[in-house]
């Protein structure tokens, strides 16, 4: 056994993702089988393999930087249109504290 | 006009020569594929409005006479993560139902502006998590070539309707084979190109350091061209390369003869036999082309999956932890505080599979894991990495099959997410290591079902992989 059911409900509190309670078994049982097989990477010694943090790059460090050009932003009306509860240019989240 | 025929020159010619005019050619092509969508669920949303303006100004430079762009006037449909201005882009997710971006990706804009005509939005595994595209929250695709199987994933809908001829070229993403899988189910061609090559500007992040734009299409020539318009450096993606784009037309000569090709003994080994009897006649067309068939080893293979599965969900819990309940579209209504908000909202927005992915991705960069499962992964994909660099010492190209078997029934894997997994054996492996790769059709088995030949190359090099593929397409039809 990899994974306990307590340490799913840890993982999905880390996740914010509420999972009921027939959703957990089946998770437990699901990343059990996958991390089963994530095991066969410890077969392989990789002490002196760097890791891959960058796919492909091979220009200057400073090439992706651009000129200081003035560019016209998204805007606070479009970037809001999506909100599900928005107003006065925010978008509006349930009360975090109380007075 | 027959739509399941048509291609990106004949169209071209047909316009010049006034046969019909673009927006004749986009009403039409609209028409079909709305008439035709009951068959698939290939289309999430059409865009007529868009379409007809879009043709008409296509028409206005022909009779202006001036250059229509290199897609004039072609139709084409955009898988549902890729972003589009005003156009509903779900992610094959209910908690996007109703999402409506407020800007285009730059492969859009890049496809209008050369004159491309986008029909609509296709249908794909939710936030294009699947192989089978069975996991839309808007219902599955069927397979246009057998009804009764999947077209493959995640990118189901966009390989559909090319092979469907509801559209004539479409747009997918790739980040495990999601391109090249379905490309190979349904008889179409399917390229994966070189990581950064076309910018993800626009494309909804998946895993970030796997994710890929690019075209399907009915042939090499056609997905070549539509590379062409897409590829190069973008200033809104960091990570898009600046390699210059060569001219992909010029490589399609069919001149293949001393081109040596490599064959990874590790994909040809326990390949299901009518797969492996057709990807091995594939290569025997190669070889009469005058092509140079050698044996290598890519003998970190086996290893691709696990470092997959690590790599792709650890950034795809990042990635969508966006989607909270604040900014897009979909909150809980039973949520009473911010946290209720966050967990219900995520709760009840994602579906199954993603759930897994978000709860696997979480737990490999959990405190006290991160070394032994995300900094591990990444050194094997180093190895990984390192064995098609090798292999490329050795060989111009290399070929073998995208998947183990052809299109399964539909429902026959979703119970069993590993052996799901496992199904992406031969196409994980070319995202790892960033290097371009596609699928092109190499025949059918005796019950009709299609299978597509792998090819890969170096990085950058998608000219070699297009001239591989359009001389064995060309030999072959």
């Amino acid at each position: 056994m990899k994974i306990t059911e307590q340490e799913i409900r840890h993982v999905a509190e880390l996740a914010n993702l509420a999972l009921a309670e027939d959703e957990i078994a089946r998770m437990k049982h699901d990343l059990d089988e996958i991390l089963t097989h994530i095991d066969k990477l410890n077969e392989l010694d990789t002490s002196t393999v760097d890791a891959m943090t960058q796919v492909l790059y091979s220009a200057e460090e400073t090439a992706t930087l651009r000129e200081d050009v003035e560019v016209a932003p998204l805007g606070s009306k479009a970037a809001l249109e999506n909100a599900p509860l928005a107003g006065h240019g925010y978008f509006k989240v349930p009360k975090v504290i109380e007075r | 006009m027959n739509l399941r025929q048509l291609s990106i020159q004949g169209i071209r010619a047909d316009l010049l020569a006034k046969k019909y005019s673009a927006r004749e050619l986009a009403q039409e092509a609209i028409a079909f594929a709305q008439a035709e969508n009951s068959k698939t669920n290939a289309y999430l949303t059409f865009s007529a409005e868009r379409a007809l303006e879009a043709s008409a100004s296509v028409d206005q430079k022909i009779a202006a006479g001036e250059d229509p762009g290199a897609l004039a006037g072609v139709p084409i449909a955009v898988k549902d993560v890729i972003l589009t201005r005003g156009l509903r882009t779900t992610c094959g997710s209910g908690l996007l139902a109703s999402y409506i971006p407020p800007y285009d990706a730059t492969a859009v804009q890049r496809i209008e502006q050369a004159g491309g005509v986008i029909l609509g939005k296709t249908n794909c595994d939710e936030f294009a998590m699947g192989s089978s595209n069975e996991n839309s929250a808007f219902g599955p695709v069927r397979n246009p070539v057998a009804p009764d199987r999947v077209p493959g994933g995640s990118s189901g809908g966009s390989a559909a309707v090319v092979a469907q001829g509801t559209a004539v070229l479409s747009l997918g993403s790739d980040t495990g084979g999601s391109i090249r899988q379905p490309a190979s189910f349904c008889g179409v061609v399917g390229v994966t190109p070189t990581y950064g090559r076309v910018s993800r500007y626009g494309l909804t992040a998946f895993a970030s350091s796997l994710d890929h734009i690019g075209p399907f299409s009915r042939s090499v020539p056609d997905a070549a061209a539509l590379l062409q318009v897409i590829a190069g450096r973008d200033s809104m993606d960091a990570t898009s390369a600046f390699a210059p784009v060569p001219d992909y037309a010029s490589s399609l000569d069919g001149k293949v003869r001393g081109l040596k090709i490599g064959l990874p003994r590790e994909y040809f080994e326990n390949l299901e036999s009518e797969t492996g009897d057709l990807i091995h006649r594939a290569v025997d067309v190669l070889k009469k082309l005058g092509c140079e068939i050698r044996e290598i080893r890519l003998p970190h293979t086996p290893y691709a999956i696990a470092t997959y599965y690590i790599i792709a969900t650890a950034e795809a819990s990042s990635n969508l932890a966006r989607y909270d309940g604040v900014r897009y579209t979909m909150r809980s209504d039973a949520a009473q505080t911010l946290s209720e908000m966050y967990r219900l909202t995520r709760g009840e927005g994602f579906g199954a599979e993603c759930k897994r992915r978000i709860m696997l991705g979480t737990y490999v960069l959990s405190a006290g894991y991160y070394d032994a499962y995300y900094l591990k992964a990444q050194k094997v994909r180093t190895l990984i990495a390192r064995d098609y660099a090798e292999a490329f010492e050795q060989v111009d190209a290399i070929a073998g099959p995208v998947s183990p078997f052809p299109a399964f029934r539909l429902g026959e894997k979703v119970d069993d997410p590993v052996a799901m997994y496992l199904s992406d054996i031969f196409t994980i492996t070319g995202d790892l290591a960033g290097i371009p790769c596609m699928s092109v059709p190499c025949g059918e088995t005796a019950a009709g079902l299609p299978v597509g030949l792998q090819i890969f190359t170096r990085h950058f090099d998608e000219t070699t992989m297009f001239r591989v593929a359009d001389a064995y397409q060309r030999a072959s039809t």
